[in-house]
């Protein structure tokens, strides 16, 4: 089973004759994802890493039954791709790109409500079902198959985390980088939801950041709903006031998002959080026995 | 990005919505100028500089006289403003907002914010002017009436009009609020917001609508399609070495410690310093120089972090994931000896490789400690720091 991505997926990759596109579309065949398509305008007809290219999405969905989208489109033109996009049906669409307006975010949401498109992302390293599928920029090696279900707000955090899990041969079911946004297409709750569901993640690893209150509403609806053990880790404690911490949505303004605040919240709700990355993987062997 | 209220007053005027008359002064001169254009007082003279509470810490003045305003300028401009939100060594005061002083009959507060649950833009307003949304929200949320934009930045009328009547307004008030609201949703759209407040949006004893303190934050990823804000930014209100951190392309900010942090992934940055926190240090940045973390990024970021005059420990921590430990390493190996570090070097290196980026470090001959931990990292590097 696993989450968004297995053995079926079959991604087109739009922007990807650009350096990161080309870079990262290789990066994924050989990790043995069905990588079939490209997309960049006016690049239709050539092909990159021996996947074909196509003018539109909607030329590469018909012509190679893509039913998911990894997108490094530049910024400006980002929001742009991820409509295009889920107006072809494209089932999962993974953005990648950092630094997209909030406001056509904004737009991207309005746009998206109500079409049967899931958004992963922006600003995210993406999502990986180790040993079936990877569709991102996470390197593949530090995955192992298992039972535990990631679902994070960072990037390289998350490469921590999963090495220490691989490391004490905790495997993962499905790591998803839901992005450091201040809007994303999913938010922690959107993928519980998920892991839920699934039958071969047995608990869940949930790694957040200062800014917003995406981790006190996972709180709440994992006190309420959620029945697998989850173990939390927020990154920030040691944040300012008003400035933000390299990620667009990882921001403290007017006392509100603060790291203090999430893991009060996150323990009320009976969720053990980590004191450091690397005290993740214990954390989840303690609660896995 | 942060601008100044003379600028946040210009956009909003530019959005049809009324501000009291002024404008900005460099000198006491200039401000004797401006307010001799403006009326026959008395006037307000306000500094401008990028934190709040300018009231309270004396940055906010009366003068009702020309000499009087010309007076209180000269004293504040070239002056340090500490207020609570900007820390005790306070802003230069470089410019002064002199404006027709108003007789207030209720003040009500305006603000558009994101709404990042709802993905959307929601405006807020409360019947409390003057008092900080965040002190409302805590305390008397069922204050605040919420109403959200459209995607396209609109604020339809029907929506402006129930948040008026909320609030118990009407007549030719509630008709200038109105407008008022709209054209601060307009604003906060067009102008690529990420707040935009009016507080206190005043009613006069005349009934006209002002707004008398504006405070707007311009979406930094928002640049590449208004060029005009080159000339809006103040790299004197920001840290210099923040401003040279962001001139190389690196996410930088300045903090008070002694631990220089250099990391890869904001995420693990922000770990990182959470860590140096707990064993007992004081981090004195947050540092990602992304990803990859390149040789010549790498360079820069040490760069950066040996122009702090207070750090007396550099910390490293970088994930091999695709660059792999070892190239990593002599990335770090190679900047480090071209620049002649002088302070002690702490390098916890994990991931890909990592082993053979351990052997690279310890073999380099510079002042390299090599932690396997997080924790032993932090460890060294406030036991070294402290030396």
């Amino acid at each position: 089973m696993a989450i968004l991505v297995d053995e079926e997926t079959r991604v087109l990759v739009q922007g990807v004759t650009g350096r990161e596109g080309s870079f990262h579309a290789k990066q994924c065949l050989d990790y043995g994802t069905k990588v079939v398509a490209g997309v960049t305008p006016g690049r239709g007809g050539r092909t990159v890493e021996g996947i074909p290219v196509f003018n539109t999405v909607r030329e590469a969905v018909r012509e190679t039954g893509a039913n998911a989208s990894l997108i490094f489109v530049p910024a400006p033109s980002a929001a742009d791709a991820i409509m295009e996009a889920a107006e072809e049906g494209v089932g999962l669409i993974v953005c990648i790109t950092e630094g997209i307006p909030v406001r056509d975010m904004i737009q991207v949401k309005a746009y998206l409500r109500g079409k049967g498109t899931r958004l992963i992302g922006p600003n995210c390293p993406g999502v990986i079902s180790p040993d079936r599928a990877k569709v991102g920029i996470m390197p593949g090696y530090i995955h192992r198959r298992g039972s535990v279900g990631v679902v994070s707000r960072s990037g390289t955090l998350t490469y921590e985390v999963v090495h220490g899990l691989s490391q004490r041969g905790l495997g993962q079911s499905t790591c998803v980088g839901i992005g450091g946004d201040p809007i994303v297409g999913s938010s922690f709750v959107d993928i519980l939801e998920l892991f839920a569901k699934d039958p071969e993640t047995e608990a869940v690893v949930m790694i957040g950041e200062i800014g917003g209150t995406a981790e006190e509403e996972a709180a709440a609806f994992i006190q309420e709903n959620f029945r697998k053990p989850v173990v939390a880790l927020i990154a920030g404690l040691s944040a300012p006031e008003g400035k933000r911490m390299g990620h667009a949505g990882a921001i403290i303004s007017g006392g509100r998002g603060t790291a203090q605040d999430k893991i009060a919240a996150l323990k009320a709700a009976g969720i053990p959080v980590a004191s450091t990355p690397e005290a993740v993987a214990e954390l989840v062997a303690s609660v896995l026995s | 990005m942060k601008i100044h209220e003379f600028q946040a007053k210009e956009m909003l005027r530019s959005h049809g919505i009324q501000v009291p008359k002024g404008g900005p002064a460099t000198s006491g001169e200039e401000a004797v100028e401006v307010a001799r254009r403006v009326g026959n007082g008395p006037w307000v003279i306000k500094a401008q500089v990028h934190a709040g509470g300018r009231g309270k810490a004396g940055g906010i003045l009366m003068a009702s006289s020309l000499h009087e305003v010309g007076e209180v300028s000269s004293r504040l401009l070239g002056a340090r403003l500490a207020t609570v939100q900007s820390g005790p060594q306070g802003h230069l005061v470089k410019k002064v907002l002199v404006e027709e002083a108003v007789q207030v009959e209720r003040e009500l507060y305006a603000g558009v914010v994101v709404d990042r649950s709802e993905g959307r833009a929601v405006l807020l307003l409360s019947a409390s002017g003057g008092v900080e949304i965040e002190t409302l929200a805590k305390e008397r949320p069922h204050e605040i009436v919420r109403e959200f934009l459209e995607p396209w930045g609109e604020l339809p009328s029907f929506r402006a009009r129930r948040a008026c009547f909320a609030l118990g307004l009407d007549g030719e008030v509630r008709s200038q609020v109105e407008k008022a609201l709209r054209g601060l949703c307009s604003l906060f759209h067009e102008e690529d917001c990420t707040l935009a407040e009016i507080n206190p949006l005043a009613i006069t004893k005349e009934g006209v609508v002002l707004a008398l303190d504006a405070k707007i934050n311009l979406d930094d990823n928002a640049l590449f399609r208004h060029p005009s804000w080159f000339q809006l930014r103040d790299p004197e209100e920001e840290d210099p070495l923040e401003v040279e951190a962001r001139d190389y392309g690196l996410s930088y900010v300045k903090m008070d410690g002694t631990i220089g942090c250099m990391v890869n992934g904001a995420g693990l940055a922000m770990a990182t310093m959470d860590v140096v926190l707990q064993v007992g240090a004081r981090p004195a940045n947050f540092l990602d120089v992304g990803g990859g973390a390149r040789e010549e990024v790498v360079s820069r970021a040490f760069e950066i972090l040996l122009k702090d005059p207070k750090v007396k420990v550099i910390l490293v921590n970088i994930f091999g994931g695709i660059t792999r430990g070892d190239v990593l390493a002599r990335g770090i190996v190679d900047a480090a000896s071209k620049l002649q570090v002088h302070v002690p070097i702490v390098v916890r290196l994990e991931g890909t490789n990592a082993q053979e980026g351990h052997r690279i470090l310890e073999e380099s001959g510079l002042r390299i400690h090599v932690a396997k931990s997080m924790v032993e990292a932090a460890k060294l590097a406030s036991t070294l720091g402290r030396n």
